[in-house]
């Protein structure tokens, strides 16, 4: 089981949840187990399947895209975050 | 810049800032990390390279000329760096910027002579960088450097922090640096693999507490247009305590008093250091602790508590 952190910004399509234990042998396995139980949140979270521009996803606090996006391999025992994109910058 | 002569003028200074390494945290049998320290310019942060490349390049268009405004959302070191080059230039300036940033910071751009415009706090950078676009739309007076989109603030980072490390190093496998608007990691990633190659470019990112992130919806989502997340090989997330106690490392151990961002930064540059067998880290602390003395995390024992309503970078 892998733990998935919803962002507040998402709950609202996750039954309020802040956390979510989900399977899946990757991450994008990952998101559809989590998907399939909150339908509204595939819409949030995917565009044309790939992950949505304004959604981060990270794999032990590593951003998937900089690994191997949906296809990166997922252990048991991971947390994966949720995150929307946020200007950073002083 | 004469390395023996007195400046001519205190823009003189932004840049040429000292590599030290860092011998008590790099890790046995692992890398070696060096540190930049950015906190040494002129207003104390790696912004007053970004800032006077900005109104350099205004100027040199002749996008800005005598006569007109500047206006900027910042949380506020780039407003403090544009102070200052802005008021040696005489233009009058405005900042932008949530109204939840640490009294340093509001305090100093007064004293500099800034004006300031608050955006909600709630709101965050994304807020503040929507009221600047609107008001500038409304006021044409305003030129707005706009740091998220201008290309002098990477390039500022590849002609100077960037050309500046290879200088110093024979080598370097790893560069970590805050990830903000992406001019750092953009502009200095550029120039060492120029000359390195293979080296690695990695981000350290803020983790927000949950009232930082509070209910904004994904539609208002923002990826600086200077920034591609291709040109990145690593992304690490650093939470708030994390960032903290390497913060407090730098100081205790090495005597390096920095700024949030700093602490994040070490994060990561020792964790990925510990990868590796051998070779050079390179991370860039962008500012000092001094516009953070305020805060309370140096000293508490559980600092995400009283963080987690700020965003600290």
């Amino acid at each position: 089981m892998t733990t998935i952190r919803i962002p507040p910004t998402l709950r609202g399509e996750a039954n309020g949840q802040a956390q979510v234990q989900a399977d899946g042998a990757t991450v994008g396995e990952l998101l559809d187990d989590l998907m399939s139980r909150f339908p509204a949140l595939r819409d949030r979270i995917l565009v044309a399947d790939e992950i949505a521009p304004f959604v981060n996803v990270y794999l032990d606090s590593e951003d998937v895209r900089t690994l191997h996006g949906l296809e990166t391999p997922v252990f048991d025992g991971s947390t994966v975050i949720l995150l929307p994109a946020m200007a950073g910058g002083c | 810049m004469g390395v023996n002569r007195p400046a001519h003028s205190l823009l003189d200074l932004v840049g040429h800032t000292p590599l030290v390494e860092l011998t008590r945290l790099s890790p046995t049998g692992g890398a070696r990390i060096y540190a930049k320290l950015e906190g040494q310019n002129p207003t104390g942060s790696i912004k007053d390279r970004v800032a006077k490349a900005m109104i350099e390049t205004a100027e040199a268009s002749g996008e800005l000329e005598p006569g007109r405004a500047i206006l900027e959302p910042t949380s506020g070191n780039t407003g403090i760096s544009l102070a200052l080059v802005a008021k040696l230039k005489g233009y009058p300036l405005t900042c932008v910027m949530p109204e939840s940033v640490t009294e340093e910071r509001k305090r100093l751009l007064e004293l500099y002579g800034a004006e300031i415009v608050f955006s909600p706090g709630a709101e965050g950078s994304n807020g503040a960088v929507r009221a600047a676009l609107e008001l500038a739309e409304r006021e044409p007076r305003y030129f707005l450097p706009f740091q998220y989109g201008n290309e002098a603030n990477p390039r500022a980072h590849y002609e100077g922090t960037g050309a500046e490390i290879v200088a110093e190093l024979a080598r370097v496998d790893v560069l970590v640096a805050g990830l903000g608007t992406g001019g750092t990691l953009m502009g200095t990633g550029a120039r060492l693999r120029k000359a390195f190659p293979d080296v690695v470019v990695a981000a350290a990112e803020p983790l927000p507490g949950d009232p930082v992130m509070g209910l904004r919806s994904l539609e208002e989502g923002y990826v600086p247009p200077i920034l591609d997340v291709s040109q990145l090989d690593r992304k690490l997330l650093v939470s708030n305590a994390e960032a903290v106690t390497a913060l407090r490392a730098l100081l205790d151990r090495e005597g390096i008093f920095a700024g949030v961002s700093s602490g994040a930064v070490l994060h990561v540059a020792r964790k990925l250091a510990e990868e590796l067998s051998g070779g050079v880290v390179v991370c860039v602390l962008a500012d000092a602790g001094w516009k953070y003395l305020s805060a309370p995390f140096w000293t508490e024992p559980d600092p995400e508590r009283s963080m987690e309503a700020s965003l600290w970078w």
